[in-house]
């Protein structure tokens, strides 16, 4: 495939908003707040929208009987390049908002950083995206300073969120050969540079929320190369049973 | 206040409700208005939450994008339904904590419907199309109820109800036009929704308790059974179109009366739900409290923290 490289990119920064959205997707129905519930589930219906238009354009790259279903539905899981990160589960609502804000932060920047790349679908699709990620940074960060500065229970819960979360940050800018090849065309985001002023941000705003920064140096990683987390391989079982049960239909 | 006193306050009240004019929260209203309208606004505000888990059970699941997108979207405007018809609630002076605890003790009911299973992918198309179809038919005559803000938050409820319905159909209508796989799959949950759907519009008007005063107060415009019968005369051609067959050997149309004759209810069945023995109250119930009791240190901490924000506003002040 001549667009190989721009393919997989597409994958790489689309599949994060799948894995995420189809997390945030169990919650429906079941948050701490009416409020909070609808605000998830919104934050879901952003990621999934723009998961559609990513597929959409990588469908038309691909050719052949591809379509944004097939790509979502129909891979194995070592195919699937999202970070290990938005594979994690709901263990409660300080996990869940951790692991939101921990991604927003990164998502915001990054989408900054790809309104400038030569490609204008990508282009055209961060532009659209920045306004909705925008608003979840807000949310997300709200959050972890109401829990982080609540009450001793809910500052213990967002700690050990934040304590077992944080191993996975890194991975947010690991560059991928895709990626390296994509950053040369002057299409990609070269997710590197993003780093010190992403942990200067989360830094600030976790100390803000009475937080400890965790001091660890150790970080997992391979979610970029479809090496994934036990998690993975049941949110993939929900995820694609209608489409593996039942092959070849339209719904 | 003396009896007379009272008297003539609602010989006003009755003559403001008989001229089609709204009550507002302010406004004197019989105590028994009052309760009643807590009653039948909380149990709406409960079904549509209690609503969500049905379908929510599918979310996960959805057989593609669009539709996994669609399903998010339509259980999260029952959340928003459930959020301004508890608020029209709280303007009667009960606060959406003590209807929460009503729902979780089970003092208050919700819709019977909620407490069946959500088995394959065709019953979301099957509970957009009969449930969202009925509860409709249930709605419409709300939006111009005699309480205000129940009113007006049935305007919103009933615009999204029918975008629901729609959605419904449309799920149905790909699933019989689809594989044979696909159409006994919309022909099963047919079957297994068709009979709770028409339950789901009321006892039989011999056997409903609150009807009459509720015509009186526009909380109801049409009885029990001709809601049933309107539901079935417009549902049964849809099915029809979809190709499917309504389970019930009785149904005929009926040239005389012009609507259609249908098989008896198991009214026994409705009872046992309503009391608590359906196949998924324990579920549903559980889902709600668990949902609740997990989210306490949640709502704590939010609300700790919005005491410390506006206590170091005060010491600024000072």
């Amino acid at each position: 495939m001549k667009n190989e490289n721009l393919y997989n990119y597409i994958l790489g920064i689309a599949d994060n908003n799948l894995i995420l959205g189809q997390r945030l997707g169990e919650l429906c129905g079941h948050g701490p707040s009416l409020e909070t519930d609808i605000a998830c589930t919104n934050i879901s219906l952003d990621l999934l929208g723009q998961v559609r238009s990513y597929y959409q354009y990588a469908s038309k790259l691909k050719g052949d009987n591809v379509t944004e279903d097939s790509i979502a539905f129909l891979r194995k899981e070592k195919e699937y390049v999202n970070v290990l990160l938005v594979e994690q589960p709901n263990t409660d609502f300080a996990y869940t908002i951790v692991r939101q804000f921990l991604f927003d932060i990164y998502n915001n920047l990054f989408l900054e950083e790809l309104q400038k790349s030569h490609d204008i679908t990508l282009v055209a699709i961060a532009k659209k995206s920045i306004k909705e990620v925008s608003y979840h940074r807000r949310f997300s960060s709200d959050w972890v300073k109401r829990l982080g500065d609540g009450t001793k229970e809910s500052n213990l819960k967002v700690q050990e969120a934040v304590d077992n979360l944080w191993t996975y940050t890194d991975e947010l800018f690991h560059l991928t050969d895709a990626d390296k090849a994509m950053v040369k065309e002057g299409i990609g985001v070269d997710v590197t540079v993003l780093k010190s002023k992403y942990y200067k941000i989360v830094n600030t705003l976790l100390t803000e929320a009475n937080i400890v920064i965790p001091d660890s140096k150790w970080f997992q990683k391979g979610g970029k190369e479809g090496i994934h987390t036990e998690h993975m391989g049941y949110l993939l079982n929900d995820m694609q049973f209608m489409q593996r049960t039942y092959p070849n239909m339209e719904w | 206040m003396s009896e007379e006193q009272i008297k003539s306050l609602e010989a006003d009240f009755d003559a403001r409700i008989a001229r089609d004019e709204k009550i507002e929260p302010k406004d004197w209203m019989p105590e028994k208005y009052r309760k009643t309208h807590i009653r039948q606004i909380s149990q709406h505000a409960h079904s549509e939450i209690v609503g969500m888990l049905p379908e929510g059970n599918w979310i996960t699941r959805a057989p593609s994008l669009r539709r996994k997108v669609a399903l998010l979207a339509k259980v999260q405007d029952e959340a928003g339904h459930g959020l301004y018809l508890y608020s029209a609630c709280e303007t009667l002076g009960v606060s959406r904590d003590e209807l929460y605890e009503q729902l979780h003790s089970g003092k208050a009911k919700y819709s019977s419907i909620f407490n069946y299973p959500t088995l394959t992918w065709a019953d979301m198309g099957a509970i957009g199309w009969l449930v969202d179809g009925a509860a409709i038919i249930n709605q419409v005559p709300l939006c111009s109820t005699s309480f205000g803000p129940y009113a007006r938050a049935m305007v919103r409820v009933c615009k999204e109800e029918s975008f629901h319905q729609r959605q419904g159909f449309e799920i149905m209508y790909k699933l019989c036009n689809g594989t044979p796989e696909q159409k006994e799959m919309a022909q099963d949950a047919l079957n297994r929704w068709w009979w709770p759907s028409l339950m789901m519009l009321g006892p039989t008007d011999a056997e409903s308790v609150h009807t009459e005063q509720s015509m009186k107060w526009k909380l109801k415009r049409k009885t029990n059974d001709e809601l049933r019968q309107q539901f079935i005369d417009q549902t049964v051609p849809q099915a029809d179109i979809l190709g499917l067959k309504i389970p019930d050997t009785d149904l005929k149309w009926n040239e005389e009366t012009g609507h259609y004759n249908f098989g008896e209810i198991q009214w026994d069945e409705f009872w046992q739900v309503v009391k608590g023995h359906g196949p998924c109250n324990k579920e549903r119930l559980n889902a709600r409290k668990g949902a609740w009791e997990k989210g306490a240190w949640v709502r704590d901490a939010a609300m700790a923290y919005a005491e410390k924000q506006s206590n170091k506003k005060i010491e600024k002040v000072v």
